[in-house]
């Protein structure tokens, strides 16, 4: 049986020559990422902003979305938005927080859902109150910290600090262009989209490590070849892989956004977007920046510790 | 490469086999598995996977002790308890005891009397105190009095915590009866930090019912009905359920503490829904008194401070039971009659985060996540094996395993299967078999360097598991990481990409070695099939 190949036997891209292209590129991106944030804003869900989603599906026929909206205006929710979405007879209906405090937002759903509930099922509804959204904004700015603290020390103590750097680096520009991508689509960010933000640190530092760890052994076995070339041999040897297994994820993340249903797919969107870059980054952002921070000055007797501990684990594993 | 301990194809092969048993029987229809069940031995584990309230349907919600509420009533009894004191001790006070945001205060007549009532006064404080934080705890009462004799005593801050504290477990166990009593199922009501309170409903059909049950206080009240010529400094107004307000009189004559029963009925006479209820003895008597002194006259059933309903009283009640009406439906009388049996909560409970979802959304939900994963699977599945030939038989082989393992997990650990949970299983899918991918590809690179296969085979397994294991630390991290700080259906999430990346080492490494191990002595393959 022909077996299939994405990549061709031994390739030699010359990878860190793109670096004079690739810095420009994702400098500007990262830019325009951070001033859409700024100026185009981003479109909090109502885990992070409070309010009240309701998800509607009309009991016969189609959605009034027209009559909902004015509704919902009566009951003095404030500004109410009305979206159809999938077919006729679904929508959510959104209203934000209510002036007095969780109390009043309470009486507001209860309102809301009573006038609904005669014309149209009721899947879903969700309220978030000014205190706990304040909690979960929080606590998702602390969760995407933290983690890449903890990444970070745990690169330190693996590998050499260029390494460390130039990860956290790579890490940060995926995190802002997925930012920029929430900010671009104006899909919803809500506690689910830290959650793909998280994966997608974690897969970003998964495809930077496994690239660092060949650069790593590659010094050990080239002991003279200059840093950009021993770069580019790393990468070209990994290179079947990487696209491999972001084939097999991309695969997977498509089926989950187009039959993972409605209540996931900006999570799935994000989580899709979030691999593409992340394995953009690892080539051209994070091993060009050891070429910029002198990987070669220091390393030897670090390297050769490490090396020592991946014998004992391999050993372990048998 | 080739030797393999007996006993590790044995543990592995036996790992598979419990794993499976583990969780065939969520795979089954319920009606199936109960017949199974029947017949076969009990050792064969029948525990199921665990639904996410997102994918069964149900209600979450989060609710909040009104704090402030709790500190006043507090306030208020220590203003009564300092009031009698004095009183008890004849010390004089200069213009009664004024009221604070944490306290009370007061001046005394004659400041040499301080010495009378102080002890006593600190003495309140002590009780609360030592109960809750054994002999010798923080004292619930700070005093400071001056030489002028202005006394002030404050409510300390250990003192408020430990009102709350208890106001919330109060709470929980109000709420557990009256979900309880209205028949729920397997409701799941707990703390959550210091003043609030989570209470999770799967199933539900009709979740305003639930609100209802959590959001009423239910503070019971006899009063009677205002006259012309009372006092006006002893009656207030009240709303009535049925709209506009009526006149009752401040002073309360039985209270729904000393309800013994509440049951739901209907009127003999009209064939109305009511709720019968019965009082304890001291409710009973007084209620007896009260109805023989004012034959004639209308009293208030109040609820929450709205007037339910004002009956004249025909007769004395002496039987130590009566009956509420209030042109209720059915299902009115009937959580009026679970709140009253379940009595009154300590405060005031506001609802601060909810999220419901209706069961036909719950299936929905679960229809796509299961369509997803076997679209995702076949994928990959397909794509290893275009990719791959035999190599990828094995890596699938694998994959399925590591799918079954993470069930099996997911199903011994009781943790709970959410959407973002099965988005978590399809992305560890397209993840997993990067492990055998790292490991495939690094032995192509060895063969190409012109090693033996089996020396490839080998130095490929060898170099590739350090790069494994760092790469799955990192996303480990993130796993973990969201796992603490995430809630629900986030924390599903975490949990099955965690559970996915530790089953992949097993899996994906050790699993594929095994099997390529087996393979290389039967084929004695002259070519590298990859």
């Amino acid at each position: 049986m022909k077996l299939l190949r994405l990549t061709p036997e031994n390739t030699k891209f010359p990878f860190m020559r793109f670096r004079r292209v690739s810095y420009p590129f994702s400098a500007f991106l990262s830019i325009c990422s951070v001033l859409l944030f700024v100026f185009w804003g981003m479109n909090f869900g109502i885990d992070f902003a409070g309010g009240t989603l309701m998800e509607l599906r009309a009991k016969s026929g189609t959605a009034d979305i027209a009559l909902l909206r004015n509704l919902a205006e009566h009951l003095g929710v404030g500004d109410v938005g009305v979206q159809s979405f999938g077919n006729t007879s679904d929508v959510t209906l959104r209203f934000g927080v209510q002036p007095g405090g969780d109390a009043a937002q309470a009486a507001a759903v209860d309102k809301v859902r009573t006038a609904v509930s005669d014309g149209y099922e009721i899947r879903r509804v969700e309220t978030v109150g000014p205190s706990v959204s304040a909690e979960l904004v929080q606590s998702g700015t602390l969760g995407v910290v933290l983690s890449i603290i903890a990444v970070l020390s745990y690169l330190w103590f693996r590998f050499e600090w260029q390494f460390a750097i130039s990860a956290v680096i790579a890490t940060m520009h995926d995190l802002l262009l997925t930012v920029g991508f929430f900010s671009l689509t104006q899909l919803e960010f809500n506690t689910t989209s830290i959650a793909a933000i998280l994966t997608i640190v974690g897969y970003s530092l998964n495809e930077t490590v496994v690239v660092l760890d060949r650069i790593r052994e590659m010094m050990r076995k080239y002991k003279k070849m200059p840093t950009d070339q021993l770069i580019d041999v790393s990468i070209n040897a990994v290179l079947p892989r990487t696209l491999m297994t972001a084939t097999t994820v991309l695969l997977a993340l498509f089926a989950l956004v187009i039959f993972g249903g409605q209540v996931i797919r900006s999570f799935s969107l994000a989580m899709t977007w979030g691999v593409c870059v992340a394995v953009y980054s690892s080539i051209f952002i994070c091993s060009p920046m050891m070429i910029y921070l002198g990987l070669r000055t220091e390393g030897g007797a670090r390297s050769e510790a490490a090396e020592a501990r991946d014998e004992s684990a391999a050993e372990a594993a048998r | 490469m080739l030797r393999f301990a007996p006993w590790k194809v044995a543990s592995i092969v036996g790992m598979t086999l419990i794993a499976l048993l583990i969780v065939i029987p969520s795979m089954l229809a319920p009606e199936t598995r109960a017949a199974l069940q029947a017949r076969l031995p009990s050792w064969l584990p029948a525990k199921t996977i665990t639904l996410g309230l997102d994918l069964q349907g149900g209600s979450h919600i989060l609710l909040e002790v009104d704090s402030p509420a709790v500190v006043r009533t507090q306030v208020e009894n220590l203003r009564d308890d300092v009031r009698r004191i004095l009183r008890e001790e004849r010390v004089g006070v200069v213009g009664g005891i004024a009221m604070q945001a944490r306290g009370v205060q007061f001046r005394l007549a004659n400041p040499a009397e301080a010495e009378k009532a102080i002890p006593k006064i600190r003495a309140l404080g002590q009780r609360s105190g030592a109960a809750l934080l054994g002999a010798g705890g923080a004292p619930g009462v700070e005093i400071n009095a001056t030489e002028g004799g202005v006394v002030q005593v404050t409510v300390t801050e250990a003192g408020v915590q430990d009102k709350v504290r208890r106001a919330v477990d109060q709470s929980i166990e109000v709420l557990r009866r009256r979900v309880d009593g209205s028949g729920m199922k397997e409701p799941t009501i707990q703390r959550q930090g210091a003043d609030r309170i989570l209470v999770q409903v799967p199933g539900l059909q009709d979740p305003q019912q639930l609100k209802d049950l959590l959001g009423t206080t239910a503070k019971l009240e006899f009063r009677l009905v205002g006259q012309p010529g009372d006092n006006p400094a002893d009656i207030e107004e009240l709303d009535q359920t049925e709209g506009g307000k009526i006149p009752v009189e401040k002073q309360v004559m039985v209270q729904g503490e000393d309800l013994t029963d509440a049951q739901p009925g209907f009127d003999q006479r009209n064939g109305e829904p009511v709720v019968n209820f019965r009082f304890n003895l001291r409710g009973g008597q007084k209620f007896a008194e009260v109805t023989t002194r004012n034959v004639g006259k209308p009293f208030a059933i109040v609820l929450d401070n709205k007037v339910i309903s004002a009956p004249r009283i025909i007769s004395p009640i002496t039987g130590g039971s009566g009956q509420i009406s209030g042109r209720f439906t059915v299902e009115q009388a009937n959580n009026l009659a679970i709140l009253l049996r379940a009595g009154a909560l300590p405060a005031k409970l506001t609802t601060i985060e909810e999220r419901t979802v209706g069961p036909g959304l719950g299936q929905d939900s679960i229809d796509a996540g299961e369509r997803a994963s076997y679209v995702g699977a076949a994928l990959v599945v397909a794509y290893m094996l275009v990719t791959y030939g035999v190599f990828g038989v094995f890596a699938n082989i694998a994959l399925f395993v590591h799918i079954l393992f993470i069930f099996a997990a997911l199903v011994l650990l009781g943790a709970t299967l959410t959407l973002p949970g099965i988005a978590g299983i399809v992305f560890t899918i397209g993840m997993a078999v990067d492990s055998n991918v790292l490991i495939y590809e690094r032995i192509r690179e060895e063969n190409h360097m012109g090693r033996s296969i089996l020396s490839s085979l080998d130095a490929g397994f060898k170099r590739a598991f350090g790069t494994i294991v760092d790469s799955n630390v990192t996303m480990f991290v993130a796993a973990v990481i969201l796992y603490f700080l995430g809630s629900g259906p986030v924390r599903g999430f975490a949990v099955s990409l965690g559970l996915g990346i530790l089953t992949t080492i097993v899996t994906a490494v050790t699993m594929t070695r095994m099997m390529i191990a087996v393979w290389y002595r039967f084929a004695r393959p002259t070519k590298l099939p990859i």
